[in-house]
Formats: structure tokens, sequence, C-alpha cells
């Protein structure tokens, strides 16, 4: 199976540097969720990952390094839930859905039988079957997140690249789209990397967490030993209590 | 997986729209075959048709002098007609997919600018009329190969936006070129003008055998990236997580866009509104993708086309409009009147 492994990751933006040398492991099975303030880096270290930006550096995909492979195979292996997911307008959830499938097809092709029959599984296991036909752009927060998690899921890629998946989503979508994930990457052994904004999020579902300061390993760990209050309040300028709970620290903001 | 047991969904239909679309350009085929100041017997008329269907041989009754009007008159220029309306509206769709822009149209990258420069050297020069169209064409095609080169010299993957200003800067630049040309040889005025306005040839079969390779190739082209198209629509960056090249797919499908359009422009002069506006009316009808849009697009504009050329050969007794304000005329009170009464979009 395969995980992911960083040496060095480099990456700039008009000439500044974003990540100053990033190195990560990160087992298949295993949620590695990436915190930190906004402009840290978290959102550019994904792109790296997927390798639509280029980035120094060694990144390897299982067996593969990423700057050695075809668009086409990286995107057999690594499937990305962007934060702001482009809707194209009155595109059926079932179209949209197989988009997923993009890397299978051959160059020249249309999508074949098994395309299909794996589209329709996945939105089944989604609960997105009675939507197939519906347009995305209908679709409410907590069940377009769903159909962006469906296509990507259909891209049957061993890694999964979240970026802020609950953006948009109230308490109870944030957690049952969380909870998807979680289910799916012990069903199908993925490889999960997140972003996440919400730090007791974070804690409840990440195996570990690395907090992100400056294009900076600031600090990587099990969850509490990252989220202790004194970090938290030096790296995000804010107030926290952290509260021990059943699995895991839960983070608290606390009026000063 | 257990998905075998699953009964499959089947994707949208995508047949219904494109016969609809078929049926409406045999509708409108069939109406400028008929319908003309010459006074031809509308059945007689259909029979001489059918009769140059190979293997066919029936007696159309038409007087030769008629039956010339049918075949050699009329029959190449809805033919003609529907090339060049084809081309523009499948090239106007792909541009707009492939953009991601509503205002997208053939022209985008510089082909009316530069075709309009190159007739008007042809014009100025003194050149016989034959060389209006290669000159044209030569122009529309370098104007998208300089607004593609002046769009990498920041960068070989620069995005799509870059691209299109581009384009506007090089437009500028040969319509520029263009005016001051027009401009130092008033005594040829009104000859550019009239090519700039558009017109279908009315002299036989010429244009329509020049027009057709070309046209071919670039649908070809479009309609073997349809479905490249349709994951364009999430973005250059999303597309690219989903693993096709975009810059790519862009260069192979401007250049398919740019020979139908440029062919089409060579031959008929700058013919406004089809490209961008067929696209959009079909696109309210089909939906957003390309495999239906691009083939129903294609039956549309030509279907678009042949009507405005009947209108505009038989709405003023002895003489002919321009197609291209005709295209304008009846085109954008259609297309107000299409946005004033359709369902949401996303329906």
């Amino acid at each position: 199976m395969s995980g992911v492994t960083c040496r060095g990751v480099t990456a700039r933006y008009n000439g500044v540097p974003v990540l100053a040398g990033i190195d990560l492991d990160v087992a298949a099975g295993e949620w590695l969720v990436v915190v930190g303030p906004n402009g840290a880096g978290k959102t550019t270290l994904l792109r790296a990952l997927a390798g639509v930006i280029p980035a120094g550096g060694d990144i390897m995909l299982g067996d593969r390094r990423l700057g050695e492979m075809r668009r086409r195979e990286v995107a057999a292996r690594v499937a990305v839930v962007p934060q702001t997911p482009v809707v194209p307008d009155g595109l059926a959830v079932f179209d949209y859905v197989m988009l997923g499938r993009t890397p299978y097809i051959p160059y020249w092709g249309m999508e074949g039988p098994s395309d299909r029959d794996r589209v329709t599984s996945v939105l089944a296991r989604l609960d997105l079957e009675e939507y197939s036909r519906r347009p995305v752009s209908s679709l409410s927060g907590g069940e377009r997140q769903r159909a962006v998690l469906a296509r990507a899921l259909a891209q049957d890629a061993s890694i999964l690249l979240l970026d802020e998946p609950t953006t948009a989503l109230d308490l109870g979508h944030q957690q049952q789209v969380l909870e998807l994930v979680d289910g799916l990457r012990h069903e199908v052994g993925l490889v999960v990397i997140s972003a996440l904004h919400d730090l007791t999020f974070a804690a409840q579902f990440g195996d570990r967490v690395i907090l992100l300061v400056g294009g900076e390993v600031a600090a990587e760990g099990r969850p509490e030993r990252v989220l202790q209050a004194e970090v938290v309040s030096q790296h995000f300028g804010a107030t926290v209590e952290v509260v021990e709970g059943r699995d895991g620290p839960l983070v608290l903001p606390v009026r000063r | 997986m257990s998905s075998a047991a699953l009964p499959r969904i089947q994707a949208r239909p995508r047949i219904g729209p494109v016969v609809t679309s078929m049926a409406v350009l045999a509708a409108a085929a069939i109406g400028s075959l008929v319908l003309g100041p010459a006074g031809v017997n509308p059945w007689q008329a259909i029979v001489e048709v059918l009769d140059h269907v190979p293997g066919v041989s029936i007696d159309s009754g038409l007087s030769a002098q008629e039956a010339a009007i049918v075949w050699q008159i009329r029959v190449p220029r809805l033919v003609l007609a529907g090339l060049v309306g084809a081309a523009l509206a499948g090239s106007g769709a792909a541009y707009q997919g492939v953009f991601r822009n509503p205002l997208a149209d053939p022209y985008l990258l510089g082909v009316a600018a530069g075709a309009g420069l190159g007739a008007t050297i042809a014009i100025v020069s003194g050149l016989p009329t034959s060389a209006i169209a290669p000159l044209a064409f030569a122009g529309a095609v370098l104007a998208v190969v300089a607004a593609y080169g002046l769009a990498s010299l920041g960068g070989a993957r620069r995005s799509g936006a870059t691209l299109i200003l581009s384009g506007v800067a090089v437009a500028a630049f040969f319509t520029a070129l263009q005016t001051y040309l027009q401009q130092q040889h008033a005594d040829t005025i009104r000859q550019v003008f009239s090519w700039i306005l558009g017109r279908l040839g009315t002299t036989g079969w010429g244009d329509v055998r020049t027009l057709l390779p070309y046209a071919l190739v670039s649908w070809v082209v479009l309609f073997a990236h349809r479905r490249h198209l349709d994951v364009m629509a999430v973005g250059e960056e999303e597309a690219s997580t989903l693993g096709i090249d975009p810059a790519r797919v862009r260069l192979i499908v401007v250049a398919g866009a740019t020979l139908g359009a440029a062919a089409a422009v060579a031959v008929s002069g700058l013919i406004a509104f089809v490209g961008i506006i067929v696209p959009h009316i079909v696109r309210m009808a089909t939906g957003p993708s390309h495999r239906v849009l691009l083939p129903a697009s294609l039956a549309g504009g030509a279907a678009f086309l042949m009507v405005a050329d009947l209108v505009a050969r038989t709405v003023q007794s002895g003489g002919e409009l321009p197609i291209g304000v005709v295209t304008a005329f009846v085109g954008a009170p259609f297309f107000a009147f299409i946005l004033a009464t359709r369902r949401e979009v996303g329906a």
C-alpha cells in the first residue's frame, strides 16, 4: 500500500517562499491533520502533494516519485477535495462524480460500463442515489460536499487530500463529513491528509497533527502532544482551554 | 466490489437534444431551398435536389435554367451558410468551454482582426478577389499564433486569462493596422466594408469546397475533446487533479476551433453573433455537457445562418442585406426573448 513521504519540500508563491523544507511520513490508513494560522502554507502543502504547483525537494507517492509521474498517474493515486470546488452550472451529480473516472478513461475514449458501475456504487455508498440526476448546484451544502467527496472516491486513489472540507457547513454536517471520511479511510485503507481550521475536530479525527507556521513544521505528533494551550496561544494568538475528551483533547476558545 | 448487484444509474439522456437540433436544421434547409425570389415550384426544387443524390434519378420537370438556379445557386449557398454557421457556432462553443467564459466567441483571440487585416491587404493591393480568402485565413491564424506566443512569453504555462488578454492586445494591434490601411486607400473602402459585414458566395460550389475540409478537421478535433471540455469546466487546477493537462487541452482545442473559424471567416467575412449566441441558446436546452452541446451547436449554427441568409436575400426586394446585419438584427431580439423567458439556470 502506498503512503506519502516528503523530504525537504519547498514551494514559492510569486518568488516568496511559502514552504521551507517540509518532511513528512504518512502511512496507509493514517489520517494526518495539518493545522496552522492563516497563511501558514497548509493549502500550498496540499497543492504541492497533488502536483499542481511546482515544488522543490522530494515527494514520494508510494513507490513513485511525484515529479516523474504523468498527470493521469498522479490522479489515479491522489484525489483532492478542494476548499471551494468549482461546480459547473447545470451539471448532474452523476456526471459530476463521473469526472472522477477521468484518470482511467483513455485520451480518445469515453467512459465504459465499469466506470458507470463504479460511479453507481460510490453514489450508493454516499447516499446520493436519489440526487444522481439533479444538478450539483441545486444541492444543499452538506449534499454538495458529499458529491465532491464522491467524485474524489470515484478516482479510486489511495491518497485523499482534503482542504478545509467542512468550510461552509453547519456543525452537524461538519461532523457527518468527517465521520464519512473516517469510515472510508478504514474501509479502503486510505491515506488522508487534511487541512482543518477547527482544532477540536483536528484532535478528534486526526491520528497525528502537524502544526504549520510560516511554512515550517512547528510541532508534530499525537493530537494531545501538539494541541496544548500554550502552543495554540503562541501560534494562533488565541486564548484557549484544552480539556481532556473521550477521543482526544477538546480545544475551547475562551474569552480573555 | 458489491457494485455488480446495483442497478446501474444511467447518465442524463443525450440523444434527444441532438435529434431535435437535427430536425431544426432539416427544416431550415428545406425552407432555404424552396423559398426564393426566382419563383421555382417548391416541390420541384426538392425533387431536383433528390435527383442529385447518388443512385437516385428522378425528373423534377424543371427547365434547365430553373434547375441551374436550384443546384448551382440555392443549394450551394444554403450548404455554405450551413457550413459557416456550424463552424462559427462550434468554435464558439469550444472557446466558451475551454476558457469557461460566456463572453468568448470564435473571434476572441484575434481571428476577426487578423482576417480583416489579411482581407484588407488583399483588397488594397489590388490582388485578384481569389486572393482575399487565403490572406484572410493566414491573417486569422497568424493573429491567434501571435496571441499564444505573447501569452507564453512570461512562462510556458500561463492561465487562460493571460491568453485572453494577449488576444485582446493582438486584436487591437491588427485592427489598428487594418484601419490605417483602409484609410490610406479610400477608393477601396466600400469593398473592404462589404467584406467586413460578411456575405455568402453566390457562384456555385467553389466556397463550399474551400471551406469543407477545414471545417471537417476542426469538428473532428473538437468532438474528440468533448469529454476533456467537460472536465475543464471545473477549472484548470481541479481538472489537473483529475488527470488532464489543461494547457495541452487548451492548445489543441484552440487550434481546432481557430481552424474552423478562420476558414469560415475567410470565405464569408466577419459574420457576427452566430458564434456567441448559438452555443448559449443550445446550452439552455441541452445543459452544459459538450457531448450534446457541440453537435447541437453545429446543427443550430447551421440552421441559424441558413434562416438568416434566407431573410437577407428575400426581405428586401431587388437587393440583399448584408448577412452580418441580419444575424445581429434577428439574433439579438431572439436571444433577449430566450433570456427573458427561460427558467433559471441550473434546471
